[in-house]
């Protein structure tokens, strides 16, 4: 038996407060009726004494001081789960909404998880073949990874992703225990629906566990979404033994929906207005990526935000990349280019690679030829500023050489289009091919040994169809 | 006691209205599921409690037990090898009870009180003994002989002991007679207050380098033991990499490994690579000399607050036994986001970006506990702090930098562009000051070579006057500049890759031994030397470079093997008989 309280004492934003509670705990689920009949749900978020003050999920719309009855649940929100749930699309707080009905819980969890002892976790080794250039190559996704894509408006994130999931490959794996779960924070309708075209296009809707808030839904739900899809991420990893890719969209999206619900809290901002516990919060999320020992399964993440302002100290990256394992960061003059995907090479990162990369995982070259190339690309880039002063003429001719490396870098190996899946190998030797564009005398990063095995000048200048003359004044004299 | 109820929950937050049971700082026991928690304020209305677990589930009304001793840590053999939490509940006894998920409300004794330990008796019945002596000692790992003290504030008459032999931590090996006649039980552990100093003597002056087998930070900014410093850096810029490489080569005893709100995966890397690492002056594996605390990311944070108290009276501990003592703080600012999530909390008035006004001042008695102390048993000892700084969007002008950087005498600032080109360490050298080279300088001289801080000197003018150089260079290239500044780049390059860069996963490049790092910049400034003479002479540099020098002094850190640096003593013979082809 559970007591119901009528009417409210307080209403404001998506927060309400009631008198003379008794025996509610902190966090545990409400519901509340209301007088049309339906059924809202809230979360306690403060208590004190007997006031409770509560978060309403679907927001308050339409809610008065009288014509409300508020039921306290007594356990805190769960996710009723089970293997059924592979194919189907939920709403922001695990709610089905793709009109196949209930799901028969065989379990269900408390969707704020519990922290992962450190003992208990696995490092992260094995590398996740993503069949594109730049990320396998450079910034290698590890299996049990958190990994985000920092990108900005109008850039291609959402195809990344896509492509991403497409070709996903475990190096060890058969393919079969492969599954993805998808959290939309925030987003557009159209970009809901790309993202399940997508999957159903590619085939792979039946191993795809959707959660979608759109960006008109309420802001509390918001804040619940990648909790539920982290929740079932964990469920069909640690229960059913499968290696889950969760994909979440907007992470912007959700701390902006924090901010909103924070500042109705009357709390004191931290940075640019947002909470200060964003980072234990965010961390709360990314964290629910990894292995545990004695598992056969693993979570890895791939959380998308947009940079407001393509600003990458933002609190929002900022704090992200805090957390996260490194990230990718999309570079828009790069797409202006039309590059595709834009993957900024220089500030991406994956920390976990060095040690899920080499012989037994990738090849035995793999960390020279990333070292090589990223130092080669940061050359790149101060000849670019350099020539962009002095003209490209009056550069030394070692920079030359790079001017001609970082365009060839940017054409072959970053732009490889949206339906390439290139293997490990090919992607490689690519850049050993670019590598070799250089002087040999300029390979600082590379054991001489390794050099002797795989640099070939020829080859390369055969491959690009350089001339031994850079290819500046080549251009320069087509002009003529 | 019942009337001590819950008034209020907020987050990590409890209140108690009406009760005058609490003293500030008190360990309290909050609900029925006893979740540890912290006095912070108290009122007349109300008492303010930081619980150090999830308050999920919490009801008011549920009772609120003092405990009348402040939060402290229990201190005794078992300490080294194992993983804390942030309060000292040991971690892989956690997995043990409640599985891979740390449950609420879990309580473990925070040592192992079942093992047996070998214990040798150091005082005998009539002794009469003071406060930090030693009265018996435990061989804890094959590297360190814990040695048990006398509590600090205990002096009196031995009037029993037991003979050698194996005990556990919790039986009474010794009893002692204060002045008062009151007698008290001794046993392998004792508890200490997290947020009190320990006591010593007295402070010694700082006189010997933390030797970390790092160029940069041997060579340019030095470190003494029981010194601060502090490394501030955006994210991917290498500081967790850098904390992890100091904690595996320096040559302090015990290493106290802090990781304070970061990543759980960092955590599980130190302890599958530091059991895998084989010391090399011991032999051992490096978990033998190491503890570690982990509060990662998504731990509570009121214990992420508490973490970095635990480690530093871990490390005070092993320091009042006669040890010197690195403890890695991995990252402080996570700690003073802490502090600033509890203040806002509490609702008080923040200053800068919302920290709390009294940030400073919890910054500057964090590394004031560090220091190279003469201990109460009259064995010198000393903690050196090493904490990472985790600066906003990059911005070293942001409140816990600065404040940071008024509290510790060496800054090593990473630098995002040195980061992106995989230059590791990417530390800047402009930026970064250590305050010990004078203090360090005698020892430099007698110990390593009065040559070595010369040639430092010398290093460091030329990368200043490097980076002149390169502002010009940006404008106009670097074509134009006469031949010996053009020199002055070129040699600069060789300082920044050949010696600067360290390769963390080369086999001999990850720990260089002072001498080497002495010859291999008497080798760098031979070759500059030697190459300027040419030059004056009016040949073009283009000459000298073409002799291919350049490139193998800069790969001598890879071709000289640490067993074998009297390769070095050829490099002078060989730059003198290619630049003889050309003179």
């Amino acid at each position: 038996m559970s007591l119901q309280y009528v009417g409210l004492h307080e209403v404001n934003g998506p927060l309400i407060f009631l008198d003379h509670v008794l025996d509610a705990s902190y966090e545990e689920m409400v519901e509340i009726k209301c007088s049309d009949g339906t059924t809202r749900l809230g979360k306690v978020v403060q208590l004190e004494g007997d006031k409770a003050a509560i978060q309403v999920f679907e927001g308050t719309n339409g809610l008065s001081l009288k014509n409300t009855r508020t039921k306290f649940t007594g356990r805190p929100m769960e996710l009723a789960l089970s293997k059924e749930i592979l194919g189907r699309t939920f709403n922001g707080s695990g709610q089905p909404i793709d009109g196949l009905g209930e799901i028969y819980a065989e379990k269900s969890m408390d969707i704020n998880g519990q922290p992962l002892n450190p003992v208990s976790r696995v490092y992260p080794r094995n590398y996740i073949n993503t069949g594109i250039s730049s990320i396998d190559a450079l910034m290698t996704l590890i299996r049990g990874q958190k990994l985000p894509i920092f990108s900005g408006s109008g850039m291609p994130h959402n195809e990344l992703a896509v492509q991403l999931v497409k070709q996903a490959k475990i190096s060890d794996g058969d393919g079969k225990n492969f599954c993805i779960v998808f959290a939309a924070m925030g987003v557009k309708n159209d970009v809901a629906d790309y993202f399940k075209r997508s999957f159903e296009e590619a085939g792979v809707m039946e191993k795809v566990v959707m959660f979608v808030n759109l960006a008109n839904d309420p802001i509390i739900e918001r804040t619940l979404t990648p909790r539920c899809a982290l929740t079932a991420a964990e469920y069909l990893a640690y229960e059913h033994d499968m290696q889950v890719l969760v994909i979440l969209t907007d992470i912007t999206s959700y701390c902006e929906a924090l901010r909103e619900f924070s500042s109705s809290k009357g709390e004191i901002p931290g940075r640019k207005g947002y909470p200060g516990y964003l980072y234990s919060d965010l961390a709360s999320l990314y964290e629910r990526a990894g292995i545990i020992k004695d598992a056969k399964g693993s979570v890895t993440q791939i959380p998308i935000l947009t940079m407001p302002n393509d600003d990458i100290t933002h609190p929002i990256p900022d704090l992200t990349g805090y957390i996260t394992e490194g990230q990718i960061v999309l570079d828009r003059n790069l797409n202006q280019m039309g590059v595709y995907p834009p993957v900024g090479v220089l500030p991406s990162l994956s920390r976990l690679m060095k040690d899920g990369i080499g012989e037994g995982y990738t090849r035995k070259d793999h960390s020279d030829v990333s070292n090589q190339l990223f130092a080669a690309y940061a050359k790149v880039q101060d000849a670019r500023s350099l020539a962009s002063v002095i003209g490209e003429d009056e550069l030394s001719d070692a920079d030359k050489q790079y001017m001609v490396f970082g365009n060839l870098f940017e054409q072959y190996f970053l732009n490889q289009g949206f339906e390439d899946n290139r293997s490990i190998e090919t992607t490689l030797d690519l850049g050993w091919d670019l590598i070799s564009v250089l002087p040999k005398a300029e390979l600082d990063r590379v054991d001489n040994e390794v050099l002797e095995k795989f640099y070939d000048h020829k080859r390369a200048v055969k491959r690009f169809n350089i001339k031994e003359e850079p290819i500046i004044r080549e251009l320069a004299n087509e002009g003529e | 006691m019942s009337e001590n109820v819950i008034y209020s929950i907020n987050g990590p937050v409890v209140k108690v209205k009406d009760s005058t049971d609490f003293s500030m700082m008190e360990k309290v026991f909050v609900g029925h599921q006893r979740l540890m928690g912290e006095v912070i304020s108290i009122s007349r209305e109300a008492t303010v409690i930081q619980v150090y677990e999830s308050t999920t589930g919490l009801k008011p009304g549920e009772p609120v037990e003092p405990t009348g001793s402040p939060i402290s840590v229990t201190l005794g053999p078992g300490i080294l090898r194992n993983i804390f939490d942030g309060i000292e509940r040991p971690l892989k006894e956690i997995a043990k009870q409640s599985g891979a998920f740390i449950a609420t409300g879990s309580d473990v004794a925070s040592l192992d009180e079942e093992v047996l330990w070998d214990v040798t008796m150091k005082v005998k019945v009539g002794d009469h003994v003071i406060g930090g002596q030693i009265f018996a000692t435990v061989p804890e790992t094959p590297l360190i002989e814990h040695r048990c003290m006398i509590p600090p504030t205990l002096e009196g008459e031995v009037i029993e002991t037991v003979s050698n032999g194996q005990y556990n931590i919790l039986t009474c090996i010794a009893k002692v007679a204060d002045a008062q006649g009151e007698v008290h039980e001794l046993t392998l552990c004792q508890k200490w207050p997290i947020k009190t100093a320990r006591p010593v003597k007295r402070r010694l002056p700082i006189s010997v380098p933390l030797i970390t087998g790092q160029r940069i930070f041997d060579t340019l900014f030095p470190i003494a033991k029981g010194g601060t410093a502090a490394i501030p850096g955006g994210f991917g810029t290498g500081k967790t990499m850098t904390q992890h490489q100091l904690a595996k080569w320096c040559d302090a005893d015990i290493i106290v490994y802090v990781g304070c709100g970061e990543r759980g995966n960092e955590m599980t890397q130190v302890l599958e690579e530091f059991s895998e690492l084989i010391d090399p002056k011991s032999n051992r594996p490096l978990t033998d000399r190491t503890v570690l605390i982990a509060n990662t990311s998504n731990m509570p944070v009121a214990a992420r607050e508490a973490s970095i108290y635990t480690g530093l009276t871990l490390a005070e501990y092993y320091r009042d036994m006669g040890y010197h003592v690195a403890i890695m703080a991995d990252s402080t600012s996570r700690w003073a986001e802490a502090l600033r999530e509890i203040s806002g909390r509490l609702e008080e008035m923040p200053a800068e970006e919302g920290f709390p006004a009294y940030l400073p001042s919890r910054i500057s008695q964090f590394y004031e506990r560090a220091g190279y102390m003469e201990t109460l048993n009259d064995a010198t000892g000393s903690v050196s702090i090493i904490g990472a700084v985790s600066p906003q969007g990059n911005d070293f002008s942001e409140p816990v930098t600065q404040n940071t950087k008024r509290f510790v005498r060496c800054f090593w600032a990473l630098d995002k562009s040195l980061a992106y080109a995989r230059h590791y360490f990417a530390i800047n050298w402009n930026e970064s000051y250590s305050e010990y080279v004078t203090d360090l300088s005698r020892w430099y001289n007698k110990n390593v070579d009065p040559r070595f801080l010369r040639d430092r000197q010398e290093i460091m003018s030329l990368l200043a006057e490097e980076t002149k150089l390169m502002e010009i260079v940006k404008l106009i290239g670097s074509d134009v500049l006469p031949e010996d500044q053009k020199l002055v780049i070129e040699i600069c390059k060789v300082i920044r890759v050949g010696y600067l860069q360290q390769n963390a996963f080369h086999q001999d490049d990850t720990y260089v031994p002072l001498e080497k790092q002495l010859k291999m910049m008497d080798t760098i400034l031979y070759l500059y030397r030697r190459c300027k003479e040419v030059i004056t002479t009016g040949k073009p540099l283009r000459l000298v470079m073409q002799l291919g020098l350049f490139d193998k002094v800069t790969k001598m850190k890879y071709d000289v093997p640490n067993d074998n640096i009297a390769l070095l003593d050829e490099y002078p013979t060989m730059i003198d008989s290619a630049i003889s082809t050309i003179a």
